[in-house]
């Protein structure tokens, strides 16, 4: 079952040169319980992309075309106060950066109580027994104990537990990380991955997790987008996406992760730079960094193509054009 | 021995981070310092990569430092081409010889200076080249070498992408044509695209200039594709140290395995793995015995007070009482969880 | 000129184009303040050419032009548009000389300021331990008493030290020095702080690597990151100067009648405000007060555009 269904979403941004697009006319969707990882280079527009589905991008920046659907309703359109009224109860979000995201001056076990009592309807009593349930359920021992301390008393990664419990206490149907594990070392990256991954297993939470680190979604996701300059390159199964990449953007970006498996005298690298936004050349945006470029590809923007099990943004899978 | 670029012996780096002197005297605190590097030993030979890997906290920046001489060892002693680190850094001569590369693309480029002047920097420090156009000509080659253009020159740093910049600091660091470089976390701060642009250009600049490399990350994959020898590091000590392969194909510290395990990898798609638990503890105060031993599954009494010292397990230098005594070994461990 | 054309090919298309540029075009305020502020300033430089008297040449003074009220009063004459003073003096053009010393005054002041204030910033912020805690604790125990009380102390000594006649000739200076001593611990302190910060930027790192000197990192890699604060305090503290010696004179203590300074003109005005003649304390008034509320609000402009975070 479809949860969130983004259709042509474009984001711009007015600046006095011209307006940057800074994410370009792109469709996704997600179903219930399923984790879709969004990757890409920094300036993709994959954190835009996320704060756009939450009402939170920041002026100037503006939805400038497209619909996003949460449970078969429009929410990009919605006023800042009902939008305030889903955001936290229904769809939740995490941030790189655990402590911003915290009061310094609450204790962690007010905040939660406070927000469960802002979208849920629950005497003093049961918020907190329910605060108490998020903090063990995100793996804070002697959760009982520790609900009247601050955040500064915790260590960067039970911060960063708080922050997820935060997000999930009112049980909202959506997640939405964004690089929830880049501040944090390797070994508690993989307990918070293992955490989202329970999440939504057990209770059936959709997640939409950006990253730029390739790793942690093929750990963590069902299925992954890939980001180009404000556009999906490619999404599908993350198995095939990883494996057998279509468009040679994707291609190019697995071959330059080095593999902790086996040592290459080389790794693949894909010359130049992704295009600044004000910049984007026509046709594909990836087509002068491209190995497979052709002529088509200078002049004419391709969509999302069926290629196998995944759907490239690629003139390469064009099948209409192969019979011709 | 004398073909050893950088030797390091017992070395040791503390921080007093005490309060300040009159809020100590009122609070009543007392003086706390921080042991960022303790104990640690290692050589480097010439035209070869030793990394040093380990989570945030772990003393691998501060040996970083040291390795250059930003730092004094607050004891034991660093050796550079066979003379101390501080006699060597008073030689101009020598002083050459030795750089760096950092970690933070926009931080490690002087906002105000064109990039000319950037590259330029080190040939005038060193008076290696002295008439304006051999620094032109210097500076033009150095540029087409990490594959910008000698019209980039002319620029500033805030015209350039992060890999860019990257490039910048690299062709800034080969001015003064040093042998023994030092790179902290080169990489960590760029997309993983441009990361295989610069590891490339790092190996390749390494073979053609017989470069040997002090190289930091945190980065396992990183790591493993840089190095000749590697060195774990966890809470100021290396606990596992030997060459590279054979780090990564028999980890024997059960923190080496525990760091391999806990990698994301894209060989993993679609597999689970077992979670490892607990964090670092802070350096402020390193549990006794064996700094390792609360999140350690093989920790005994033992391990709880006396701190392990070295053991030689085949080609390979680990800090660790269960390898010592050889317990453990293949119980309840393996280095991928399937 | 023409050599900057050719080292920086562009440079004054890249600074019309600059934010900056775009940040002042778009501020009415900002550019009625520079406006004013360069009339004020062109007025005080070109003194000597464009005003209708001079006020110093005692030999063009007649005693029976005194107290004529300004032009657009029945009684005014059109040869001295604001009136004159108890000397016969055109007030117009005794603004325009005193606007001359009273800039001289506050520019050198700020200049001094700036250069103590900058070196001990930066020796204290790069150096840090012992030496900047001695610095800083200088600055913060200066810091407490008001400016103008340290600038009258600096002024007592001086009157107690040098002979009359030397005095009188050296009072211009020992204004500077005077005003100037009192400033300095603001450009120390952020000059100090932004040192800090930019202590441990890798930039900064890299020089040490290859070992340049203290002095040299600090005058080459710091000095010019820190500067930009530097010079919106120094906008500002120019009005505070001006103020301060103004404030000297009015009391007495800063230049004579015969160097009138706005502040001079204000105080020997101030006689014979009660007397009905109005003008001779008014005008100089009005210009002073224009002068550094132009001057003050350019320094605010500058301070929000240059700050990244207020945009």
């Amino acid at each position: 079952m479809t949860l969130l269904d983004v259709q042509d979403l474009t984001v711009e941004f007015p600046t006095r040169r011209g307006t940057l697009r800074a994410i370009d006319s792109i469709s996704f969707s997600i179903g219930t319980g399923e984790i879709l990882g969004v990757v890409g280079e920094s300036g993709a527009g994959k954190s835009l992309t996320g704060a756009a589905i939450i009402g939170l991008l920041e002026p100037p920046g503006r939805i400038a075309g497209g619909q996003i659907l949460f449970a078969g309703k429009r929410i990009d359109n919605l006023s800042q106060d009902r939008m305030r009224a889903i955001r936290g109860r229904q769809i939740g979000a995490i941030f790189q950066d655990p402590l911003t995201t915290l009061d310094p001056l609450v204790s962690i076990g007010r905040q939660l109580v406070e927000t469960i009592q802002t979208h849920l309807r629950l005497s003093d009593r049961d918020a907190k027994a329910r605060a108490i349930k998020w903090l063990e359920e995100v793996g804070i021992p002697a959760a009982r104990a520790r609900i009247d301390a601050y955040p500064h008393e915790f260590s960067g990664g039970m911060r960063q537990r708080v922050v997820i419990a935060l997000a999930l206490c009112a049980e909202p149907r959506l997640v939405i990380a964004d690089e929830p594990t880049t501040a944090l070392d390797v070994s508690i990256q993989a307990q918070i991955i293992e955490l989202l991954k329970r999440l939504a297993r057990d209770h059936g939470t959709s997640v939409m997790l950006v990253t730029h680190d390739m790793g942690v979604i093929a750990e963590t996701c069902d299925r992954v987008a890939v980001m180009y300059a404000g556009r999906i390159a490619e999404i599908g199964p993350v198995v095939e996406v990883v494996r057998h990449p279509k468009h040679p953007y994707s291609e190019g970006l697995m071959g330059s992760i080095p593999s902790l498996e086996h040592r290459v005298a080389r790794l693949r690298q894909i010359d130049g730079a992704m295009p600044r936004l004000a910049a984007i050349p026509p046709g594909c945006p990836y087509n002068p960094r491209c190995p497979k470029v052709f002529d088509r590809c200078r002049v004419e923007r391709p969509g999302l193509l069926e290629a196998d099990a995944t759907r490239a943004a690629c003139w390469l899978y064009d099948k209409a054009a192969a019979h011709v | 021995m004398s073909d050893l670029v950088l030797e390091a012996v017992k070395v040791a780096r503390y921080f007093d981070v005490s309060k300040p002197w009159l809020q100590r005297a009122l609070t009543g605190g007392r003086r706390t310092t921080l042991r960022a590097v303790d104990d640690v030993s290692f050589a480097i030979p010439k035209a070869t990569t030793l990394s040093l890997v380990g989570e945030s906290g772990c003393g691998k920046s501060t040996v970083a430092r040291l390795a250059v001489g930003l730092y004094e060892p607050t004891s034991g002693s660093i050796h550079f081409e066979g003379q101390p680190l501080s006699a060597a850094r008073a030689q101009a001569s020598l002083r050459r010889r030795m750089n760096m590369i950092f970690q933070d693309p926009y931080a490690s480029l002087n906002p105000r200076w064109r990039v000319r002047d950037i590259v330029a920097e080190p040939l005038r420090a060193f008076r290696i080249l002295t008439s304006p156009r051999d620094v032109v000509a210097r500076v033009g080659e150095l540029l087409t070498q990490v594959g910008l253009t000698p019209a980039d020159g002319e620029k500033f740093p805030h015209e350039f992408s992060g890999g860019q910049r990257q490039r910048v600091s690299i062709a800034r660091a080969l001015s003064s044509a040093p042998d023994f470089l030092v790179c902290d976390e080169p990489t960590s701060a760029l997309d993983v695209s441009v990361q295989a642009q610069i590891l490339n250009l790092m190996r390749d600049l390494q073979q053609r200039l017989g470069l040997t490399y002090l190289f930091i990350s945190h980065n396992l994959a990183v790591v493993r594709h840089m190095s000749d020898r590697l060195g774990v590091m966890y809470l100021g000590r290396i606990v596992e140290i030997g060459p590279g392969e054979e780090v990564f194909r028999t980890p024997r510290h059960p923190y080496t395995r525990l760091l391999l395990d806990a990698i994301p990898d894209l060989e993993m798609v679609g597999k689970a793995r077992t979670p490892v638990g607990g964090e670092v503890p802070s350096p402020l105060a390193p549990p006794p015995g064996c700094p390792f031993h609360p999140r350690c599954p093989l920790a005994n009494d033992r391990c709880r007070v006396e701190r392990p010292g070295y053991t030689v397990a085949g080609g390979t230098l680990v800090a660790c009482h269960a390898v010592e005594e050889g317990r453990g070994e293949a119980r309840g461990y393996s280095t991928s969880a399937v | 000129m023409s050599a900057a054309h050719k080292t920086a090919p562009g440079a004054v298309a890249r600074l019309l184009d600059s934010d900056f540029v775009y940040a002042y075009r778009r501020s009415p305020i900002a550019i009625a303040a520079s406006l004013v502020a360069a009339i004020c300033l062109l007025a005080a430089l070109l003194a000597p050419w464009i005003a209708p008297h001079n006020p110093f040449d005692l030999a063009s003074l007649n005693l029976l032009d005194s107290f004529k009220p300004p032009a657009f009063l029945a009684e005014g004459e059109r040869a001295f548009p604001l009136g004159t003073d108890d000397q016969g003096r055109d007030l117009l053009s005794a603004i325009m000389y005193g606007a001359r010393i009273s800039l001289l005054v506050g520019i050198l002041a700020v200049a001094l300021a700036l250069v103590v204030g900058i070196s001990i910033g930066l020796t204290a912020g790069y150096l840090g331990g012992t030496v900047d805690a001695i610095l800083m604790r200088v600055a913060d125990v200066q810091l407490t008493f008001p400016s103008i009380l340290i600038a009258l102390l600096v002024d007592g000594i001086a009157r107690a030290l040098l002979p009359r006649e030397m005095h009188e000739a050296l009072e211009i200076y020992v204004l500077v020095f005077a005003i100037g001593i009192a400033l300095w611990p603001q450009f120390a302190r952020t000059v100090r702080g932004s040192t800090l910060v930019e202590r441990g930027r890798e930039y900064v790192m890299a020089a040490r690597v290859i070992g340049l000197s203290s002095p040299r990192i600090m005058v080459s890699h710091i000095l010019p990151n820190v500067l930009g604060p530097v010079l919106v305090i120094a906008t500002i503290n120019l009005g505070q100067a001006i103020l301060t010696e103004a404030t000297l004179s009015f009391l007495g203590v800063g230049l004579p009648p015969t160097q009138p300074s706005l502040g001079t003109l204000i105080r020997i005005g101030n006689d014979f405000l009660f007397s009905g003649e109005w003008w001779i304390t008014v005008f100089p008034g009005i210009g002073l007060a224009m002068m550094v509320l132009a001057i003050n609000l350019l320094g605010d402009w500058l301070r929000d555009a240059l700050n990244p975070r207020l945009r």
